[in-house]
C-alpha cells in the first residue's frame, strides 16, 4: 500500500534525513521524501498498520530533525 | 514572504546593522564581549537551540550543531587570545542565516510559481439548477453521466462530451499550444482547457478524480518523488561530506600540532584550531542539496508548461541521454488519418470524379469512403443515388443519376468491363478506380499524410543530438520507405506486427556501444505499451483526454505535434546541463576553500561567503530550469 503525506520542512539536508529515517522505520518498504513538493510517499509493508507506522516515522524523523513536521 | 521569513529577515537586518555600528564602538574586555553577544544571539539563537536539540538527539553531524561548534569555537578562541575579534563568529553566523534565508525564500518562490504553472485545478463544478442557473458544487461530487453547465472564462473541471452549445477551448495550461480548439455538440471537451466564447453544456463521461485534469496533477506532483542518479548521487555525497569534512576538521585540529611537537617546534594550537574551525563552516552540504533537486523541479514544471508531462526527474535524465529514437509511423508521424492525396481524371475534371466517386460511396462507413467525404464535404447535393451495392473485397456500384457507376479496385473495374489504365506515379497508398457505364474515368489516390511539423522535427531532433532515428510500422516496406525518405529518418522497417516492434526496439538496445546511448520510443501510446515500457524511456504523443497512453509511457506530450518532442529532448538537455554545472561549481568552491583554509590563506570570512555564495548563485540558476524553452 502506498500512501502520500504531506510534510514541512526547512531545508534540502533535513528532508534527507528524514527520508534515511523513514526508511529505517519497521513497517516502511520505501519512503521518499521530495522536499521541492513538500512530500513524503510511504510504501508500507504488507500488513502494517499505516498509522502506527507513520506515528512511528514522524518520531524518528522528529529525532533526526527537531524542526520538521508530517501531516497525518 | 511567509511570517517565518519576515521574522528571520528582520532578525538578520538587527544582527547587521548592530554589527556595523559595534565596528566603531571603541570598548575592549567584557563589555565588548557582551556587545557582541547581542547581535550573535539576535541572529543564531535558534541555531544554538538546534544545536543543543541535536546533542539530545545525538545527531553530532547536525549543521546546526557544527554551525555552533564553529562560531563558539571562534569566541573563545578570541577570548584565550585576546584578541577581541568576536565580529568574526557573528559574521559566520550572519551569513549561514542569509543563505538560510534566502535559500527559504527562493524555494518558497519558485513552489509557489510552478503551483501556478500548476494551476488548471478546477474548484467547482456548474450544475443546471432548476431555474436554468447555474449551481456550483464540488466537482468531486458530479456523478458520470450528469450535464455540467461551462461558462466562458471557466475551466471545463472534469472530462465529457459537449451536449449543446459550441466554443473555442484554451488547451494552453495542458498542451502549451496557444492556438484555442473549436469545439461544438458531440466533440469531447477535456477538463483542465478553459472555456473562451460560448456557454456549453457537458455530459461528463469520468468522474474527476479520473479525469484529464487530475491525472496530470498527480502525475506531476508524483514526479519528483522518481529521483534521478544526480539527485541520488548529491544524497549519498552529502551523507559522506559532512561527516569527511568533520572528520578532517578533527585531524586539522589535532595532527599538525602534534607532528610539530614531537618535531620539537612551537605546536601553534590556535591557529590550527582556528582552521579546523573554519572546516565546520564549510561542512554544510546546503548549495548541493538544494539546488539540484531545485533545477529537477523546475525542469519538470518548465517542460509542462511546454505541455511535455515527464513522470519523473529519472526520466528527465534519461531523456537527456537520447540518442536514439524509434518512432511508430501512424499517429506519430504521420497523422494516421487517409486523405485523398492525388486524383487523375481520364475525361472528367477533378472535381467532377471526386463527386462522382463520393456520391457512390455515400453510404459507405469504411475509412476510404469517409476520407473521400471529407475531400468533398457538399456531397449530399441533389443527385440520385440509387442501386447501391458492395461487392465484397473489391467496391461500391451504384447507379448516380441514371448511370452506372463503379469504385473500387481493379478487379471490380474487370467485373464492370472497364479498361484501368495502370498508374506509375503512386506505388503506394490505396488507388481508387472509378467507372462509368462500363468506361474507366480515372483514379483517386488515398493514403496516409505525414504531418506538418514531421521533417522539422527529425532536422530538429538531430540539432539536439539525436544520431539515429527508426521509423516502425505496420504498413507496406513501400510506404515505411517513402514516408522516412520524405522525412529524413534514417531507417524504416515496414511489415511489422506489434511483436515484431518490441522484437526490433530489443535489437536496437542490444546493438548500442554503451547504456548510456539511450534509446527513446514515440508511438501514440494507444497499441504500443509493451513498446513503450521496453524502451529506455517511452513516449506518447497525443496524450490530451487518453489516460491509457498517460498510463503506459514515461513522457507524455498532450498534444500530437512532433516539434514538441525536440522541445522535450532539448529542455531535458539544457536542465541537464545546468544540473551538472551545479554539481561541479558547488562541489568544486568547496573543495576550493577547504584547501585555501587547511592552508590558512582563507580565514573564517571567505569560507562562509564563499559559501553561501556558492548556494545563492546555485540556486539561481536552478531556477533557469523553470524558463527553458
Amino acid at each position: 500500500m502506498k500512501k502520500s503525506y504531506k510534510i514541512d520542512v526547512d531545508c534540502a539536508a533535513c528532508a534527507d534525513k528524514m527520508e534515511v529515517a523513514a526508511n529505517r522505520t519497521p513497517g516502511v518498504r520505501e519512503a521518499s521524501v521530495s522536499f521541492m513538493a513538500l512530500k513524503m510517499k510511504v510504501e508500507f509493508e504488507d500488513g502494517a498498520d499505516p498509522d502506527a507506522v507513520m506515528r512511528e516515522v514522524l518520531a524518528n524523523c522528529k529525532r533526526v530533525e527537531s524542526d520538521c513536521e508530517i501531516f497525518l | 514572504m511567509e511570517p517565518k521569513q519576515k521574522k528571520n529577515l528582520a532578525r538578520i537586518l538587527i544582527a547587521a546593522a548592530l554589527t556595523a555600528a559595534l565596528h566603531f564602538v571603541p570598548v575592549t574586555g567584557a563589555p565588548r564581549f557582551a556587545l557582541y553577544m547581542i547581535p550573535y544571539l539576535t541572529v543564531g539563537y535558534d541555531v544554538l537551540r538546534k544545536a543543543f536539540e541535536g546533542i539530545k538527539n545525538r545527531q553530532p553531524l547536525d549543521e546546526c550543531l557544527l554551525m555552533a561548534v564553529a562560531t563558539i569555537g571562534a569566541i573563545a578562541l578570541a577570548l584565550y587570545q585576546k584578541s577581541g575579534d568576536y565580529a568574526e563568529a557573528v559574521a559566520v553566523m550572519l551569513f549561514y542565516q542569509i543563505g538560510e534565508w534566502f535559500q527559504s525564500y527562493a524555494v518558497g518562490k519558485s513552489r509557489r510559481s510552478i503551483s501556478e504553472l500548476m494551476d488548471i485545478a478546477p474548484d467547482y463544478a456548474n450544475l443546471e439548477g432548476e431555474d436554468g442557473r447555474p449551481v456550483r458544487v464540488d466537482p468531486d461530487e458530479v456523478e458520470v453521466g450528469t450535464v455540467i453547465l461551462v461558462q466562458p472564462g471557466e475551466k471545463v473541471p472534469i472530462d465529457g462530451v459537449v451536449v449543446s452549445g459550441a466554443s473555442s477551448l484554451d488547451t494552453a495550461a495542458l498542451t502549451g499550444e496557444s492556438a484555442p480548439r473549436d469545439v461544438a455538440e458531440g466533440d469531447e471537451a477535456v477538463s483542465g482547457c478553459i472555456n473562451l466564447t460560448g456557454v456549453l453544456r457537458v455530459r461528463t463521461t469520468k468522474e474527476f478524480g479520473e479525469s484529464t485534469v487530475s491525472k496530470v496533477l498527480e502525475l506531476i506532483e508524483d514526479a519528483s518523488a522518481r529521483k534521478s542518479h544526480s539527485e541520488n548521487f548529491i544524497s549519498k555525497f552529502a551523507r559522506v561530506y559532512t561527516p569527511a569534512v568533520v572528520g578532517s576538521a578533527l585531524a586539522l585540529a589535532l595532527l599538525p600540532p602534534l607532528g610539530l611537537l614531537l618535531a620539537g617546534r612551537a605546536p601553534g594550537w590556535g591557529t590550527w584550531l582556528y582552521r579546523a574551525l573554519t572546516f565546520l563552516v564549510i561542512s554544510c552540504p546546503c548549495a548541493l542539496v538544494i539546488s539540484i533537486p531545485l533545477s529537477f523541479f523546475a525542469g519538470l514544471g518548465g517542460a509542462s508548461r511546454q505541455g511535455v508531462l515527464i513522470k519523473g526527474s529519472n526520466y528527465l535524465e534519461t531523456l537527456s541521454e537520447v540518442k536514439t529514437v524509434v518512432f511508430d509511423k501512424t499517429g506519430t508521424l504521420t497523422k494516421g488519418v487517409f486523405e485523398v492525396t492525388a486524383i487523375h481524371p481520364e475525361h472528367m475534371d477533378e472535381r467532377q470524379l471526386l463527386h462522382l466517386a463520393a456520391h457512390v460511396e455515400r453510404y459507405s462507413t469504411h475509412p476510404i469512403a469517409s476520407s473521400l467525404r471529407a475531400a468533398y464535404p457538399d456531397e449530399a447535393d441533389g443527385c440520385s443515388v440509387e442501386d447501391v451495392e458492395e461487392v465484397a473485397g473489391c467496391g461500391i456500384t451504384a447507379r448516380v443519376n441514371g448511370s452506372a457507376a463503379a469504385v473500387g479496385n481493379e478487379r471490380l473495374m474487370e467485373r464492370v468491363g472497364a479498361r484501368v489504365r495502370a498508374c506509375e506515379l503512386h506505388r503506394d497508398g490505396t488507388i481508387l478506380h472509378v467507372a462509368v457505364n462500363g468506361e474507366y474515368e480515372g483514379h483517386i489516390v488515398i493514403s496516409d499524410v505525414v504531418k506538418p511539423h514531421s521533417a522539422q522535427a527529425i532536422a530538429a531532433l538531430r540539432g539536439c543530438g539525436v544520431t539515429r532515428t527508426v521509423m516502425l510500422t505496420g504498413d507496406r516496406q513501400a510506404v515505411a520507405a517513402r514516408v522516412a525518405g520524405e522525412l529524413g529518418v534514417d531507417e524504416a522497417h515496414g511489415e511489422l506486427l506489434p511483436q515484431d516492434k518490441v522484437a526490433r526496439v530489443e535489437r536496437l538496445l542490444d546493438g548500442r556501444s554503451s547504456e548510456r546511448e539511450r534509446l527513446a520510443f514515440v508511438g501514440d501510446g494507444i497499441n504500443d505499451a509493451p513498446v513503450l515500457s521496453r524502451a529506455d524511456v517511452g513516449i506518447a504523443m497525443g496524450a490530451m483526454g487518453s489516460d491509457a497512453a498517460i498510463e503506459a509511457a514515461d513522457v507524455v506530450l498532450m498534444d500530437d505535434d512532433p516539434l514538441k518532442l525536440a522541445t522535450a529532448v532539448r529542455i531535458s538537455r539544457k536542465c541537464l546541463r545546468i544540473v551538472k554545472e551545479n554539481i561541479w561549481f558547488a562541489i568544486g568552491i568547496k573543495l576550493a576553500c577547504l584547501a585555501l583554509g587547511a592552508l590558512g590563506l582563507a580565514g573564517m570570512w571567505l569560507a562562509i561567503f564563499a559559501d553561501v555564495g556558492v548556494m545563492v548563485l546555485a540556486v539561481l540558476n536552478a531556477i533557469r530550469c523553470m524558463y527553458l524553452r
